[in-house]
């Protein structure tokens, strides 16, 4: 079932697929990959979250075998990497542009020159090197800048030009490694809204890695949650930042759209009536439930007293979720019958944990 | 003005067109030498683009021993060596080739330095987009690396132009030898003066040129 070394690109077949990849590094047997498998569909943006040292950087270089991986399969557009000879890895690697978070620019080459070397290192003549350059430094914006040197461009700038190299041998596949990581946040959305409409334009498959869930939700399809050298979960983006499993992913998740409560707030709320309690609850709105009158509703069916503490709207790739924190005044069964309601209808409710529990918890981890 | 005869005028621009022959002559062995040796100890080392300790330990043991040994002793030592090469033990010809060896040791040293600088991510980068390793060493490494080899080019030059002066012992004349004979061994301070300002001269020209070069390729 090994696909051949040079097979053609088959849209039903995965641009990407990693199976059980293993790799540890030097004598003390550091893990950087343990046992990770993922799939890549074409066209998709995927993207690679985790900490430093999660592995995810030693995972992006097995794609193009800047790093070998101990054991496992590399798949990547139809290609088996591990079984290609020097050459034929190398004509394989001009099929996947890569990107890098300190843009590794030739400090020796204006901008024009370093776009030009992959096709300069394939052995396209110059005529046609040139009438590349031209084509590619518009769809980034850097016409103007033709003739400058790296040192001599800002950091978004310096990207931009790096994604113009990537993409100067037609690649099919995008490895951002840390792309926008070096980069301020304004630029940063920049970057991304050109990988995004480039994918669109280019027909590209990206795969990005990076610790800041901000760009996952910015631009991935999908993700994946690395954590020592494992993925811990994975899935589309939208299901993920709604439906967290795993307590990194949770911490991940907050970064963009957590919304804990300050502490202050609770202390101002009101204290509950005799024979009364007040509970917190976090009430993620998702899908078709969002659009529902479920605030009045609670209140309305069990006899509730709902205060919002706090609440945010958000989307995920155009689909719309809701945040609410919400203080619950009234008898225990009646919060736990509203908790059930809720529940049923598709809104998931979490109690809340208050900033001064959170930390609390965090103390004694 | 009395000591600066007509005979002594063409000592001294007999003594510079020597000092320039063998440093000249010295210094571009040493150039074409050097790099490919500063590559291969680059690249063969321990993490390097092909990395052989088989070859590397050897190289870098030469290449230490070359620069332990005091000029004037590589110089005595390697005499017959000299004849081997240039057909004769005494005269400028002779006197190139210890420089040459000496310079070659030194430079390759400063050239493997000056290309260890380059950005490692550069190099992978290179790497990513399919190049060769002779690419990566001929489109990455020699020009990312070209300010700081025209600075290690400069350092020798000026180095060459101190050894040069030891010349005398195996009879190559130049401005050092001529300074010691008469200014030194003749009583002529003159003399001695002169050869120090030419001296001067020369590394500082040296320098500025090699300043100069370097400013102008390096687009840091």
């Amino acid at each position: 079932m090994s696909p051949e070394p040079f097979a053609e690109a088959d849209p039903s077949r995965p641009a990407i697929r990693l199976t059980d990849l293993r790799r540890r590094f030097g004598a003390t047997g550091a893990v950087a990959l343990d046992g990770v498998s993922l799939e890549v569909a074409p066209g998709e943006i995927f993207g690679i979250v985790g900490r430093s040292g999660a592995g995810k950087s030693t995972l992006i270089r097995c794609v193009n075998l800047l790093e070998r991986p101990d054991s496992g399969e590399v798949e990547v557009l139809g290609r088996n990497m591990l079984a290609l000879d020097e050459s034929g890895l190398r004509a394989a690697r001009r099929d996947i542009g890569m990107v890098f978070q300190h843009f590794n620019l030739l400090a020796s080459r204006t901008v024009a020159g370093n776009v030009a070397f992959p096709l300069e290192v394939a052995g396209v003549p110059r005529a046609e090197r040139e009438a590349r350059v031209a084509e590619l430094l518009p769809l980034v914006g850097l016409e103007a800048k033709r003739d400058a040197y790296p040192a001599q461009l800002s950091g978004g700038q310096k990207q931009r030009v790096g994604i113009a190299r990537a993409l100067a041998s037609r690649p099919r596949l995008l490895l951002c490694d840390e792309a926008t990581s070096a980069l301020d946040p304004e630029t940063t959305a920049e970057i991304l809204s050109l990988v995004r409409s480039l994918r669109d334009r280019l027909d590209l498959t990206v795969l990005l890695i990076t610790h800041e869930m901000a760009v996952v939700k910015a631009i991935c399809d999908r993700v994946a949650v690395m954590e020592a050298g494992r993925v811990i979960e994975a899935g589309r983006v939208f299901d993920v930042f709604t439906r967290p499993r795993t307590a990194t992913t949770r911490s991940f998740v907050a970064e963009v759209i957590g919304h804990s409560v300050p502490a202050g707030t609770i202390a101002r709320l009101p204290e509950p009536r005799p024979q009364e309690v007040r509970r917190l609850l976090q009430v993620l709105f998702a899908g078709p439930s969002s659009t529902r009158a479920v605030v009045s509703e609670v209140s309305r069916r069990f006899g509730l007293d709902l205060n919002i503490v706090s609440g945010r709207i958000d989307a995920i790739g155009g689909e719309p979720f809701g945040v609410m924190t919400l203080a619950a005044y009234g008898p225990p069964d009646q919060i736990d019958g509203a908790i059930q309601w809720m529940r049923s209808i598709g809104i998931e409710v979490a109690e809340a944990v208050p900033e001064e529990t959170a930390q609390m918890k965090l103390e004694a981890a | 003005m009395t000591w600066l005869t007509p005979a002594m005028q063409d000592l001294l621009i007999e003594a510079s067109w020597q000092t320039m022959l063998m440093v000249g002559a010295a210094a571009g062995i040493a150039i074409l030498l050097g790099l490919p040796l500063a590559l291969l100890l680059l690249v063969t080392a321990p993490g390097g683009l092909a990395p052989n300790a088989a070859v590397n330990r050897p190289l870098g043991l030469v290449v230490n021993a070359i620069r332990s040994t005091p000029f004037i002793i590589l110089m005595v030592a390697i005499v017959p060596f000299t004849r081997l090469v240039a057909g004769t033990s005494i005269g400028t010809t002779a006197a190139i080739v210890p420089l040459a060896l000496a310079a070659t040791a030194f430079i390759a040293r400063l050239f493997e330095n000056a290309l260890r600088e380059v950005d490692r991510g550069v190099i992978e980068a290179a790497r990513a987009m399919g190049a060769t390793r002779l690419q990566i060493v001929w489109k990455v490494l020699v020009p990312e690396a070209l300010p700081g080899l025209v600075a290690a080019v400069t350092v020798t030059l000026v180095s060459l132009v101190g050894y040069s002066a030891m010349a005398g012992a195996v009879g190559g004349g130049g401005l050092g030898d001529l300074g010691i004979r008469f200014g030194y061994q003749r009583f002529m301070p003159e003399v001695m003066a002169i050869v120090v300002v030419i001296l001067i001269l020369f590394v500082q020209g040296l320098q500025s040129l090699g300043d100069w070069l370097v400013r102008r390729l390096s687009h840091r």
